[in-house]
């Protein structure tokens, strides 16, 4: 892979609203703020983990990034083009970036063969039958289904990691270099999670791959990423190397959620939940900092003051896991990192290094 | 927000021998449930013994068709009657739970044992208020004036830590979040003051920061009113979030059952091993690969001869594959469905648990 001096995805500012329809009483009529203001960037060959609660915005930004919503706002460029401009086609684009669902049973034609299922994507674009069928088949052995025995049948007659696995090979007919997984591994038992878990593994290297991973389970987020984006009420609030972030994580939000864990030892069991209640509605998201409702470090002007985005880091290195140290600090949305924002625990205004706020 | 600040006492590992003097709660015996309604009976579960003492929390765990909801569901007997064959023994506080008159079923079901499920939404009625749901449920078996039932609807609500309680009964399930509408589940599941709790899933739909809420408030109350809690989950950590006992089922049996502890720290089954070892979780590495159990779960409807899981198994003999494995006790309150417990013990002792190939 040649390096880089600039990232393989490049997203700014992107906003997306749902308009509420209003009620035969004129009720209603809001907009769900699904994703309001998100900037990150991904380099070649990482896997960057998206994480957060339900309502966080994390799906609407996969759909959004494959384009399969419009953003309101906000542009994605890919390896240096505009998405959807001059240089890059919709077409081309997402011919190089390729998504896997989390239900595996919906995402298949239910009256395509598995194979045809795989060749549909390569032919569409251009490719003979006999070679879209060729490459079916050995991305069938590829996830490690067997294409004698799988090849022909239909989506019912496999067990949900092997549909899962057929929509990996799916994504990856037509030679992607990005794959979003949407929880992809979530509907999955266990023992066969870790098989898939494995299989992505695997495919990354093979093929240069790089990974938005979305899940809601954070141990495996954990395991899979080199960086994670914590995101809250459609906006990020921590995003930085995987390693240093479980560590030490700085954003509130993010500690509460990490430790919202269960502890796997019977002697030291979760005594208080780290946080009450559920997420507030993105409908009507709190003024201010988002999390100020429900954080344990909130201060009167948390209710009114927005803490700056976390700035999107130009990957120094280029190419290769854009992680230059895996201990860096990451970017945080908090009043409490950001130099005279009147937070008791924040920084003087003067500070000349402002990210220096150790935890209580 | 807990007002009760004192640490979970965890009862110190009850046998699954309990002394002869008590009864247990619900004693289950040579379990069996076929299902019928297809082209062949499916054996899901088969052969289940599981006790429970007062008060006590028992987690069944395995993977989906293993065969533990199937099992829960027995205790209330929600299956289909003319697509299903049950047989053994199910006691329950001292009634034959097979034997139940339809009436003395409804009288059971609620009063004496209440189950939650995991998706609230599908479990409440929709076109009835959540307060109108737990009165009508505490009139159905106490003879109780409407003002009386509501008031301790109303309880019920402050007790599951429902904020604005009063408004809350009003609400209709799609009014209220995820979270709210499993306390309000469990609010109505206590209604009728329960002396056994059956919980299949309740935490799975729900976001980690949410799931915790739940755990705690479940340990909270079975801790408070003295419930057994038999609770069904795939997730290990939950388990042993809530749990006293923890009981790993496998195509229909219980393969291994102990202590929380010792199943975490000793588990001598080589499924409970490999379960434990296939999770990201405390994985050696970040991206390390994780161990996986090769192949996949039996056929139901054609269970082999032996040991269910002997076709995946590195430990697995020609016996394994002929006999079907009796419970073996490693210690009192742990057993395990496994001829080869001697070798699995020394794999784990010596900290390389890799079977051999």
């Amino acid at each position: 892979m040649n390096a880089r001096s600039q990232a393989l995805l490049q997203v700014s500012g992107l906003v997306k609203h749902f308009p509420l329809k209003k009620s035969a009483f004129g009720r209603g009529g809001g907009v769900v703020r699904a994703v309001d203001g998100v900037d990150f960037s991904v380099s070649a060959g990482e896997t960057l983990g998206i994480v957060g609660e339900s309502g966080c915005g994390k799906s609407t930004t996969a759909r959004l990034l494959m384009h399969l919503i419009t953003p309101d706002r906000g542009e994605v460029v890919f390896d240096g083009a505009g998405v959807g401009g001059r240089d890059l086609s919709l077409r081309d684009y997402r011919r190089q970036v390729q998504m896997v669902f989390q239900d595996s049973y919906a995402s298949l034609n239910p009256r395509l063969t598995i194979e045809d299922s795989i060749a549909f994507g390569p032919q569409v674009h251009g490719l003979a039958r006999g070679e879209a069928v060729q490459r079916a088949r050995d991305l069938l052995a590829r996830v490690g289904l067997e294409p004698r025995r799988f090849a022909e049948r239909y989506p019912h007659e496999l067990s949900g990691g092997q549909r899962q696995r057929v929509n990996i090979a799916r994504a990856l007919a037509l030679q992607p270099r990005v794959v979003i997984l949407d929880e992809a591994v979530s509907a999955l038992d266990k023992s066969v999670e870790a098989q898939v878990l494995n299989l992505l593994q695997d495919l990354k290297d093979a093929f240069g791959l790089t990974y938005l991973f979305i899940s809601h389970d954070l141990n495996v987020v954990r395991h899979m990423s080199d960086r994670v984006m914590v995101m809250y009420l459609g906006q990020v609030v921590e995003i930085g190397a995987a390693q240093g972030l479980f560590e030490s994580p700085r954003h509130p939000y993010t500690r509460a959620l990490l430790s919202s864990i269960p502890s796997m030892d019977p002697d030291r069991r979760t005594e208080e939940p780290p946080l009450a209640g559920d997420p507030p509605n993105p409908i009507d998201p709190p003024s201010g900092c988002r999390f100020h409702t429900r954080c344990a470090r909130a201060e009167p002007m948390c209710a009114q003051r927005e803490p700056a985005r976390p700035q999107v880091f130009p990957i120094a290195s280029g190419g290769g896991p854009g992680v230059a140290q895996p201990w860096g600090r990451s970017q945080v949305a908090c009043l409490m990192y950001e130099p005279g924002s009147g937070h008791s625990a924040a920084p003087a205004a003067t500070s000349p290094d402002p990210v220096r706020v150790e935890h209580p | 927000m807990t007002d009760t600040s004192t640490p979970a006492p965890i009862p110190a590992a009850p046998g699954a021998t309990p002394g002869a003097a008590s009864q247990p709660l619900v004693d289950v015996r040579g379990l069996r449930v076929t299902f019928t309604g297809g082209r062949r009976p499916v054996q899901a579960v088969d052969g289940v013994d599981l006790r429970l003492d007062r008060g006590e929390v028992v987690a069944l765990i395995g993977e989906s068709g293993s065969g533990k909801s199937v099992t829960l569901r027995s205790l209330l007997r929600l299956h289909p009657p003319r697509r299903t064959t049950i047989s053994g023994q199910v006691v329950v506080a001292g009634q034959d739970v097979l034997a139940l008159s339809p009436s003395a079923l409804a009288d059971y079901r609620g009063r004496v044992a209440s189950m939650i499920f995991q998706e609230p939404l599908l479990a409440l009625d929709p076109v009835y208020t959540v307060g109108a749901q737990i009165v009508e449920a505490i009139r159905r078996h106490e003879p109780v004036s409407a003002a009386q039932a509501s008031q301790r609807a109303l309880e019920l609500f402050e007790r599951v830590r429902i904020p604005s309680p009063q408004r809350r009964l009003q609400a209709y399930p799609h009014e209220m979040s995820g979270g709210m509408r499993q306390r309000a589940m469990i609010a109505l599941a206590l209604a009728c003051r329960p002396q056994l709790l059956l919980a299949d899933e309740p935490t799975t739909a729900l976001d980690a920061t949410v799931q915790i809420q739940i755990l705690l408030l479940l340990r909270e109350l079975q801790r408070d009113l003295g419930l057994g809690v038999i609770f069904v989950t795939h997730d290990i950590g939950a388990a042993v979030e809530v749990a006293d006992r923890i009981a790993v089922m496998y195509a229909g049996r219980i393969v291994e059952e102990g202590s929380v502890r010792v199943l975490l720290r000793e588990p001598r089954h080589p499924y409970t091993l490999a379960l434990l070892k296939s999770r990201a979780h405390g994985a050696a590495q970040p991206g390390a690969r994780l161990e996986t159990i090769g192949g996949a779960p039996p056929d139901l409807s054609a269970l082999p001869p032996g040991c269910a899981f002997a076709e995946r198994c590195g430990w697995a003999t020609e016996a394994c594959q002929a006999t079907r494995p009796e419970p073996v006790v490693i210690a009192p309150g742990h057993q395990a469905r496994c001829l080869r417990t001697e070798a699995t013990a020394a794999a784990a002792s010596h900290g390389s648990d890799a079977p051999p190939a």
